[in-house]
């Protein structure tokens, strides 16, 4: 069974207690998002500035959990001064460390002796196979929030704003 | 039924329910999140295997031995579910839906559509939960019902200063017997009297109150009463609704289909006579079994006992919340005493309680995170989400303790 260590490692507690850029960018000329989460009540506001095909400032603001709030300010520490291309990249490995569980729904709810299925969260011990930890920094301390499948939506609120924003910036200048 | 005398006995009563035997992280369940859903007596899943390997087949129709039996069965569950509420003519009075959140979209659609239009008046409160405001607030979009809201003050009470002004004019009062945030016991009789002084109907949200105090339907004056077999120790899958049969007899149809007609011709169908118009289909015969057995089970122990159990442990609870972290522990709702349940949500320092019931679940304790489907409430107590802590029968004393366990550790790892 996961325990909680696996959850708030050192960098989470540390993005939590001193999160970076935190705030919000006067909107215009930034960009500003909101992403909330129904079934809790985590909010975020994310205000981005993008010039030169590099995301030249990034802010957020918001109420949540330790994971949704940590994993902001991870996000905007990784993204901050980026070119687009890498923004998305990371954007996709996070989205896909975030996933992992999926693939394991859908198996029999019932063992062949009649027993529930086990429902404990697949290990995350073969994440490689699905996105190369290295290539996320610090961000891979988020890693283990997939053994606590109802806290991923925290862990992905931002991030989801943040690919709407960079979305609706591209539509708007298409 | 001969109730035993004394206090009741958590741990007699535990042994009772499977689930509670279960370790979380190598350690007791601790579950405290009755106010979400209860746990079931093995007497409950008992009667559901039974009735599956004994005596199921559809209801109401069949000719065949089983189906005489099996209707029997669904049939004495409806008598045993409203002798529960006291009410006085069960066969007439009881409706079985899917849940309490049904039965309350039950009053809005057949009775509300049939009785509400464009600038009629309902009375609801600040703290009422999804179930009780959704439906209205639908009616209110679809043709233009004026809502207007009882307020809650700052001890979680409602603040009936302004009741006749609200109720002046108004069609119905749709309001919670207990709040499943705040554990507030409102006057639901004082309420009532006053609703039908104005000309209004009430409609009561029991969810929280029906499993934990006794509920006397004619003693309460209430015009419809809505709960969840789930939250009383019963199965999930079946809710309540109880109503004055001639209220029901004047209500149309809510969903169509199978048993709740009379006759069905290409051009019109004839519904049938109340409650079954308004169990259309198939019912949750299994469920209303179990939700029977749920009852008896409940009327074995006695509410009165159970209600003296829950309100000498909050009152624990809530004394130990303040000796070990008073100031930094914020508990909503009114002080213990008679006007409360054992509803227990707070704020601990500034911790999101997310972050709570994550730590809490290490210790094998199940409490629940979130706006408790009462986000206008949550908006009034000016917090997005609180940790909510719900006791029942089966809790006791080391429940709360372990709880206080956790809540330290909370405290520690996000100092």
């Amino acid at each position: 069974m996961p325990d909680l260590q696996d959850l708030y490692r050192e960098i989470i507690l540390d993005h939590y207690r001193s999160p970076r850029n935190r705030g919000e960018l006067p909107s215009p000329p930034a960009h500003r998002v909101e992403g909330y989460n129904p079934l809790c009540g985590d909010e975020v506001v994310v205000t981005i500035e993008v010039d030169g095909g590099k995301l030249t400032d990034i802010k957020f603001a918001g109420v949540g959990c330790s994971i949704s709030q940590s994993s902001a300010s991870l996000m905007s520490a990784a993204v901050k001064g980026q070119p687009l291309e890498e923004v998305q990249r990371l954007i996709r490995a996070f989205k896909a460390m975030m996933s992992i569980h999926e693939a394991t729904l859908g198996d029999d709810v019932v063992d062949d002796d009649g027993s529930l299925a086990d429902l404990s969260p697949e290990p995350v011990d073969d994440a490689d196979r699905y996105v190369d930890p290295a290539s996320l920094g610090e961000l891979a301390a988020l890693q283990g929030v997939v053994k606590f499948p109802v806290r991923i939506k925290c862990a992905t609120l931002s991030w989801n704003a943040l690919a709407q924003g960079l979305d609706e910036l591209e539509a708007a200048t298409a | 039924m001969t109730v035993p005398e004394g206090p009741l006995d958590p741990e007699v009563i535990r042994k009772d329910f499977p689930i509670l035997s279960r370790t979380v992280h190598d350690r007791p369940v601790v579950y405290l999140d009755s106010a979400s859903s209860s746990v079931q007596p093995r007497q409950v899943l008992s009667a559901m295997e039974r009735y599956y390997e004994t005596t199921h087949a559809n209801v109401h129709r069949g000719v065949y031995s089983m189906a005489e039996e099996a209707t029997r069965l669904y049939e004495s569950a409806r008598v045993n579910v409203g002798r529960f509420l006291h009410a006085p003519d069960p066969e007439h009075e009881i409706v079985f839906t899917k849940n309490a959140t049904e039965s309350l979209n039950l009053v809005a659609h057949a009775w509300g559509r049939a009785n509400l239009y464009a600038g009629d008046v309902v009375v609801l409160t600040e703290m009422e939960h999804h179930a009780n405001l959704v439906p209205w607030l639908m009616l209110a979009e679809e043709r233009g019902i004026e809502l207007r809201y009882i307020p809650v003050d700052s001890d979680g009470r409602l603040d009936l200063a302004d009741l006749d002004r609200l109720l002046d004019g108004a069609r119905l009062l749709a309001v919670t017997a207990m709040s499943n945030v705040l554990g507030t016991i409102t006057p639901l009789a004082e309420l009532t009297e006053a609703a039908h002084r104005a000309g209004a109907l009430v409609v009561a949200d029991g969810a929280q109150s029906v499993p934990h105090l006794p509920v006397d339907v004619t003693e309460l004056g209430v015009d419809f009463l809505a709960f969840s077999a789930h939250k009383a120790q019963g199965p999930t899958g079946i809710g309540v609704l109880w109503s004055r049969s001639e209220l029901l007899e004047a209500m149309p149809p809510f969903l169509g289909g199978g048993g709740m007609i009379l006759d069905v011709r290409l051009d019109r169908f004839v519904p049938a006579e109340a409650p079954r118009r308004f169990e259309a289909g198939t019912p949750p015969i299994a469920e209303a079994v179990g939700l029977s057995a749920a009852v008896e089970y409940l009327e074995g122990v006695g509410m009165e006992r159970i209600r003296a159990h829950e309100v000498a442990l909050t009152r624990y609870a809530l004394e130990r919340l303040d000796d070990e972290f008073g100031e930094d522990c914020r508990v909503f709702g009114p002080p213990a005493g008679l006007d409360r349940g054992g509803v227990i949500s707070i704020a601990y320092r500034d911790i999101h309680a997310h972050d709570l019931a994550q730590v809490l679940d290490q210790f094998g304790v199940c409490v629940r995170p979130g706006h408790h489907c009462a986000k206008p409430l949550m908006r009034r107590l000016g917090v997005p989400a609180t940790a909510r802590a719900s006791l029942a029968l089966y809790n006791d004393e080391h429940d709360v303790d372990v709880l206080i366990e956790g809540l330290t550790e909370a405290g520690r790892l996000f100092s």
